[in-house]
């Protein structure tokens, strides 16, 4: 027996069951749709296990799924040494995003991250307190920050609406993930240029350290042409 | 077997003057955070409560050791510690997030290089025994040649916000000294560019428009010359034993004037070494040392590396934190310079 890890809703859910749909194999959802339970069609000894996306990384690796579905951007994330917790498989080809910088449009003094450092430095002696950017990546971002060698900002959590922070003033700068760039501009934020910390799309990922039937494994790759 | 090392270390400093002082494990999240910006947070495990808010668990003992000697501590004072500190470690699992460190602080303004050389012999004597290797270095000399360039104050602050982290340093002089190209968003902005859009968050449109005015001022300032660009690249790559170190920099004082009066705080240091019964003849000393370290080392900075196990952290390090005295004391400056060991590595390396 293996377990298969899926996002429990939305379109990640839907395009994830097309992909494997093309491949010979039927997901579903079973019962009613408050119910996160699944089946498996068109292989034996596979478990569906439906979860939050945001959970997959976490279930993959402590070895509970053998196989699941979720975004880079997520997976990188929460698994810091994921290397070596997780060997990427396929890319499935949607759920694309870039997960970036942004700042206010209106900031036409601030092209790159290095411009980002001087205002931070500015606004801190401005402002006595350092520069925020909003977030649901704490991790990625403090990491690509660190990197770029920008001191004096602090990341402010933000799970959702990250986009109107700045508007509400709770923070100056934004990353989070963006597909088109729609909303960013909507919003009156512009991307910088050297901003792009991660690109994302929906991967099927094997956990390094789960213990499911290695022959079950291999039949269900091949299966999918893995 | 790291908890009686620990406390026998201890017992060495007090028998050598110092005082016993017990910070507590949780301080204050918001002075660190201030100190060392967001990237303590990926260092220092967080927690929290309603009446105190954030707080971490001890990342290091210097900043309580400084606050505590700020409120009630006279002077001169030696403090000694032993205890646990947490570092989180988030790309290696094999490092240890929490252990004991052993340390040795000193605050006396009377005479500093003797300060530095008793800081280092005392940690010396307890690591000597054992198969390492030291390495020293000086910050105040390269403070020292930033703040002598022949350049704007602006540039020259944001050289000195950056000297704690090498690669942003490099992109700075290079971009200063015209060796990188004025990236083409910078000239579009200076020949007048602008968005347009609308105002929106808390940096206001004066805010813009002064930095944009300072670029145009930046832009009009003359490159930082070659011939002071090639005294710094000569400056970071000195890496000799000390007194070969020391003839390499006075040389470069003859065109570096700045940083004469802190090759003579190296010099009077050496020679307090060498009081203190160093062998300064094998003590390496390299100019680029203590660079990338979280603490606001801000002077002399030594450390300790087992020699045959490379893939060790450092046994001991320590290094002089004048500027940590001045930030946490709103002005108010204590010359400090300490050490801290490793007590259960130096137990491991006793064994091996």
């Amino acid at each position: 027996m293996i377990k298969l890890g899926v996002p429990s809703k939305g379109r990640l859910m839907e395009k994830t069951f097309d992909w494997f749909a093309k491949r010979g194999i039927a997901l579903s959802r079973s019962g009613s749709d408050r119910e996160y339970a699944g089946h498996v069609d068109g292989v034996d000894g596979v478990a569906l296990v439906l979860l939050s996306a945001g959970e997959i990384p976490r279930e993959l690796g402590t070895g509970r799924i053998d196989l699941g579905v979720t975004g880079t951007d997520l997976l990188h994330e929460r698994l810091p040494l994921w290397e070596r917790q997780v060997e990427p498989l396929a890319q499935l080809g949607f759920g694309r995003a870039d997960l970036v910088i942004a700042v206010p449009m209106v900031w036409d003094d601030v092209d790159s991250t290095d411009d980002l450092d001087a205002v931070a430095a500015a606004f801190r002696a401005r402002h006595g307190m350092r520069l925020r950017v909003a977030t649901k990546y704490h991790r990625l971002v403090r990491e690509f920050l660190r990197d770029a060698g920008v001191a004096d900002y602090a990341i402010v959590d933000s799970q959702g609406a990250t986009e109107g922070t700045v508007a509400n003033e709770t923070a100056e700068v934004i990353a989070d993930i963006t597909s088109s760039g729609e909303t960013l501009r909507a919003n009156h934020l512009k991307i910088l240029s050297d901003g792009l910390i991660l690109q994302s799309q929906a991967t099927l990922w094997r956990s390094r350290v789960a213990s499911g039937d290695r022959a079950v494994l291999a039949g269900f790759l091949g299966h999918i042409g893995i | 077997m790291n908890r009686p090392k620990a406390f026998e270390l201890r017992a060495r400093f007090e028998a050598a003057g110092a005082t016993i002082v017990e910070p507590p494990v949780l301080q204050p999240a918001e002075t660190l955070l201030d100190l060392y910006g967001e990237d303590i947070r990926a260092r220092a495990y967080v927690t929290s409560d309603a009446l105190r808010g954030e707080q971490m668990l001890r990342p290091d003992f210097t900043v309580p050791v400084v606050q505590m000697h700020m409120a009630e501590g006279a002077e001169p004072a030696r403090y000694t510690y032993a205890g646990k500190i947490f570092r989180r470690q988030e790309e290696d699992p094999d490092r240890a997030n929490e252990y004991f460190q052993v340390g040795f602080e000193v605050f006396d303004r009377t005479n500093p290089a003797a300060a530095d050389a008793e800081v280092f012999a005392a940690i010396h004597d307890c690591v000597k025994h054992l198969t390492v290797e030291a390495a020293t270095g000086d910050i105040g000399i390269l403070l020292a040649a930033v703040k002598g360039l022949k350049t704007s104050e602006r540039r020259k602050a944001a050289l000195l916000r950056h000297i704690w982290r090498p690669r942003r340093f490099r992109a700075l002089l290079d971009r200063f000294s015209g060796r990188t190209p004025v990236p083409s968003a910078r000239k579009a902005l200076l020949s007048g560019t602008r968005s347009g859009a609308p105002m929106i968050g808390l940096r206001s449109a004066a805010e813009i428009a002064a930095r944009i005015e300072a670029l145009r001022d930046d832009a009009e300032e003359g490159p930082i010359s070659a011939y002071e660009m090639e005294a710094i690249d000569t400056l970071l790559t000195v890496r000799e034993t000390l007194p070969f170190a020391l003839d390499r920099l006075k040389d470069l004082t003859v065109d570096f004037h700045s940083i004469a009066g802190a090759v003579e705080t190296f010099a009077k240091r050496t020679s307090a070494l060498l009081d203190a019964g160093i062998d300064i003849d094998a003590l390496m000393f390299e100019a680029s040392y203590g660079r990338t370290s979280l603490e606001y080392y801000d002077g002399f900075v030594f450390g300790f590396s087992a020699t045959e196990r490379p893939d060790l952290p450092l046994v001991a390090t320590g290094g002089r934190y004048d500027a940590l005295t001045r930030r946490l004391g709103m002005g108010a400056e204590i010359p400090a310079v300490g050490g801290v060991l490793r007590p259960d590595l130096i137990a491991m390396l006793e064994a091996s």
